[in-house]
């Protein structure tokens, strides 16, 4: 099977079933995605699939339907993804980190369809990513300031 | 101790160690200075000018020997040595450097003196002072207690004086300047004519001077680090995916390894049938160590497959099986022989309790660790050399236990610390490497991976112990009176360090009534006694420890004994308290709450609670909201004294992480036991807080004290009773046992 991440064709002999979470980590070694529960309770292995924030725990490989991207792609590229990392870095988000590259993807997901989101839209969009450190303040800090980042342009 | 000007009293009074009841390591003399470990297998040109700066060809390496557990401890340990040595932190390497006894914990024993924090009598002060020696001699290297910030307080900037100060008498040497002529700046010696000698350049002339160690610390003015906002020298990498932590590491020729283990703790393998594992895809082989099965495989997640798919059978768990009897064995625990301290007995409980005392029995459940990255270990057994990375607390001790299964001498077992995503007490236990190490003694000499999965992560933790306590109070005159305390809890102590490591946990075990005897406030008849319940579920230290229990029932009870008196839950806590930079606190907190204001509109309740751990005074307000939905934390106050703010930035975020996680596991954190199991092996059942449920929190951190002290736990305490009184306050409902999820419903 192919699967195309970051831009770049993967040819795959794996099984149908395994998670796209072990594919990314073990058989392309893309370990900016994280485990943390295998049962899309934690959203630490949060990425997109065209665009749109999936648990990579539980898409089977011979679903993915379109082109991956993670926390590892070329920012530059991808303007509201560069957003969101800045302002991570900015309000200094990241205590132990090991959530954050699962909460800035669903940061970006959510700031790419919805450039100006409500607090209630802010907490709705991220509440399926866990941070046992408790980041959540300066989460919704980093996700207003990245959503000012992303209409300035 | 960070205490200013007690660096020179080290090994006076030694002897007097032996004689604590209450001391768990050791009366060996220690008299010489423990080895420099950098010394080893120093290259041409390089030196190692204290065991916490090495200069090489590559730069300057500041060594920052406590763990990160995500608190930011290699950014405060890098800062402390930079200020002195006058490198910038964006230069320079940090590398976590080999387990040494070099790096032993000294703050770790000011918590082991059997004094409360607010006793600087001439005891106490001593006793901590002495607790430092066999501290050093066992060469306790963990990171644990909120000791990091205090143990290297003073010793990491006089590190980097001491190499600044040697770095500068060998750009004399080399220059012919006198030395205090020079000045230095951004890793570099400075001559009066404006030249610069790169430290690196120096090194060579430096590796063969004696160091010069006695120096002077520079004065707050002069910081160019401590007290201002840093970034964390990890927060691009954090932010960006490049961290690597345990989980990532990748050797060539590495194979992956799960494990299946009893889940009734302490039970046996009574035999297995790995024949559909074994015929899975990638496996390599199924073969039992201690307690269970291994499997090695190409790939993580066919290493969890093949694990789930081995049958095995497995015998009794080592303690009760049912949540029931836990509770039955704490609630038989309050009697004479089962009686572990007394360490606050002061004026006349029986007769001032009366006829009439005001009585109420508080529990408090197991908790999961649950860092967010599951524990795992990578071990390579090669001829006369093993390897082990992985993110630990304890390198010393993984170290000493490789050595022990793989048959070579500790010296021949290197250990790589790596980052490490959440711990919260997990990683003080070394299990996860102590089961890599036996599987790689089968693995052909290949290096090998485990991770555990979450749920074996959780079925395999050491809990949070259960605690209960049993307690009566009076009131007279519109004020609290009198306290009889009494708490029941299994031994932290005794499961991890005397059952896991082996060492000696003479008298009693001060976790049992942390935060519950040491409290600042002078109740005029009080006592606390703590009993040590029968063993259980094997049971660790978990964020703020016995504090974790006793803060919510010390200050859950004290507020029920405040409202019978009628006063006000905050002046009769300030009236109560003694000690004036825990008072400094509680004024603080009011403050920012303007608790003393209007009171709040019906439907909604404040709650305050103070507690001091780890010698941190820490206040907490809640606000909660009464909606259709549900209770509602709207809003948080937190105050807290740590003597000094060395990265403002960072002590903001883990006081308010602190909160989320005090308060997250008050709401919904329970580990229960049926047929011998834990009940709730992952987030879908161990729940905690998530955004939607997260308030606002306003921080203070007050500076009044003279120890400088470490942040990481203190905050967790004070959240879970802060919330019970302000539901309290907003309900007329008292909660006496956490979850509180199982009696209220929270939106």
């Amino acid at each position: 099977m192919q699967i195309e991440v970051n831009g770049l064709a993967h040819e795959l002999d794996v099984e149908e079933d395994m998670p796209l979470l072990w594919v990314l980590r073990d058989e392309l070694g893309i370990k900016g995605v994280k485990y943390g529960c295998g049962i899309a309770q934690c959203g630490a292995c949060t990425v997109h699939i065209d665009g749109e924030a999936v648990k990579s725990c539980q898409v089977f490989a011979g679903d993915v339907w379109g082109e991956v991207t993670t926390i590892e792609a070329d920012a530059d590229e991808l303007p509201v993804l560069r957003a969101v990392q800045s302002a991570w870095i900015e309000h200094q988000v990241a205590q132990c980190g090991y959530c954050q590259s699962g909460q800035i993807m669903s940061a970006a997901s959510l700031l790419s369809e919805n450039r100006n989101p409500s607090d209630t839209e802010i907490d709705e969009a991220m509440r399926s990513n866990l941070c046992r450190c408790g980041t959540y303040p300066r989460i919704r800090e980093a996700v207003k300031s990245a959503g000012e980042r992303v209409r300035e342009g | 101790m960070g205490k200013v000007g007690k660096i020179a009293r080290r090994t006076f009074l030694i002897g007097s160690a032996a004689v604590l009841g209450g001391v768990a390591f050791g009366y060996v003399m220690y008299q010489r200075p423990a080895k420099n470990p950098l010394l080893d297998g120093l290259g041409e040109g390089e030196a190692a000018l204290t065991p916490y700066v090495l200069i090489n060809g590559e730069g300057v390496t500041l060594i920052t020997p406590r763990g990160d557990k995500g608190q930011g401890a290699y950014h405060v340990q890098a800062a402390l040595i930079a200020e002195e040595l006058d490198v910038d932190l964006e230069k320079v390497n940090v590398d976590p450097g080999p387990p040494s006894g070099a790096y032993y914990n000294t703050a770790l024993s000011a918590e082991a003196v059997p004094f409360a924090y607010y006793d600087e009598g001439f005891m106490a002060e001593t006793l901590r002072d002495v607790m430092d020696a066999p501290m050093k001699f066992l060469g306790m290297q963990i990171t644990g207690g909120s000791t990091t910030v205090p143990d290297a307080w003073e010793k990491l900037r006089v590190a980097g004086a001491v190499a600044r100060e040697t770095l500068k008498a060998a750009a004399a040497e080399v220059s012919g300047i006198n030395v205090t002529a020079l000045d230095t700046g951004s890793g570099r010696v400075i001559l009066p004519d404006g030249r610069e000698l790169a430290y690196e350049e120096l090194a060579p002339v430096a590796a063969g001077l004696e160091p010069v160690t006695k120096v002077r610390l520079r004065e707050p003015e002069e910081w160019r680090y401590i007290g201002k906002p840093m970034k964390r020298i990890d927060i691009v990498a954090k932010s960006t995916g490049a961290q690597e932590y345990g989980i990532d590491v990748e050797r060539p020729d590495m194979v992956h390894a799960a494990v299946r283990l009893n889940p009734r703790r302490g039970g046996a393998l009574n035999g297995y049938d790995a024949q559909a594992a074994e015929e899975m895809r990638g496996v390599e082989a199924v073969f039992d160590i201690p307690g269970g099965v291994a499997v090695l495989a190409d790939n993580t997640w066919r290493a969890f497959r093949a694990a789930e798919a081995v049958e095995c059978d497995w015998g009794p768990a080592d303690h009760p099986g049912e949540q029931a009897e836990h509770w039955q064995a704490l609630a038989d625990s309050f009697v004479s022989d089962r009686r572990d301290s007394r360490q606050r007995d002061e004026g006349d409980v029986e007769s001032a309790l009366g006829d009439a005392p005001i009585e109420a029995e508080y529990r408090a459940p197991y908790l999961a660790h649950a860092p967010l990255e599951p524990v795992n270990a990578t071990v390579w057994v090669q001829e006369g050399r093993v390897d082990v990375w992985t993110g630990t607390q304890v390198p010393r001790f993984a170290q000493s236990h490789v050595a022990e299964i793989c048959g070579v001498d500790a010296e021949q077992v290197h250990v790589h610390v790596l980052m490490m995503g959440g711990s919260f007490g997990h990683r003080l236990e070394d299990d996860v490497v102590i089961r890599a190490a036996q599987i790689a003694m089968q693995a052909g000499g290949r290096p090998v991976k485990l991770t555990y999965s979450r749920e074996e992560d959780t079925r395999q933790d050491f809990l949070r112990p259960v605690g209960m306590a049993r307690m009566k109070g009076a009131i007279t005159d519109g004020r609290v009176r009198a306290l009889d305390y009494h708490v029941a809890a299994p031994s932290i102590m005794a499961s991890q360090m005397g059952e896991r490591q082996g060492l000696p946990m003479p008298g009693p075990d001060s976790t049992i009534v942390q935060a519950a005897w040491d409290q600042a406030y002078a109740i005029p008849d009080c006592r606390v006694t703590g009993y040590r319940a029968p063993r259980l579920a094997p049971v660790s230290s978990w964020r703020s420890v016995g504090a974790s229990i006793n803060g919510f029932f010390h200050e859950g009870f004290l507020d029920e004994l405040i409202h019978a008196a009628g006063a006000d839950p905050l002046e009769e806590r300030l009236r109560l308290c003694f000690h004036e930079p825990t008072r400094k606190v509680l004024e603080a907190v009011g403050e920012m709450a303007a608790w003393s204001g209007p009171r709040p509109e019906e439907g909604v309740g404040r709650g305050v609670a103070l507690v001091t751990s780890f010698g941190v005074p820490c206040a907490e307000i809640v606000e909660v909201r009464q909606t259709e939905a549900g209770l509602r934390i709207e809003r948080v106050w937190v105050a807290a004294e740590v003597g000094r703010l060395v990265d403002p930035v960072n002590f903001d975020g883990l006081v308010k992480g602190g909160a989320v996680f005090g308060l997250g596991h008050a709401m919904t954190g329970e580990i229960t036991f049926a047929d011998g199991r834990v009940e709730q092996e992952n987030f879908d059942l161990f729940k905690a807080m998530r955004i939607d449920q997260c308030p606002e929190i306003e921080v203070r951190g007050l500076e009044n004290g003279d120890r400088v002290l470490g942040i990481g736990e203190p905050p967790v305490p004070p959240a879970a009773p802060a919330l019970a009184n302000a539901i309290f306050a907003a309900t007329g409902q008292r909660l006496r046992e956490m979850p509180f999820a199982k009696f209220v419903d929270f939106a």
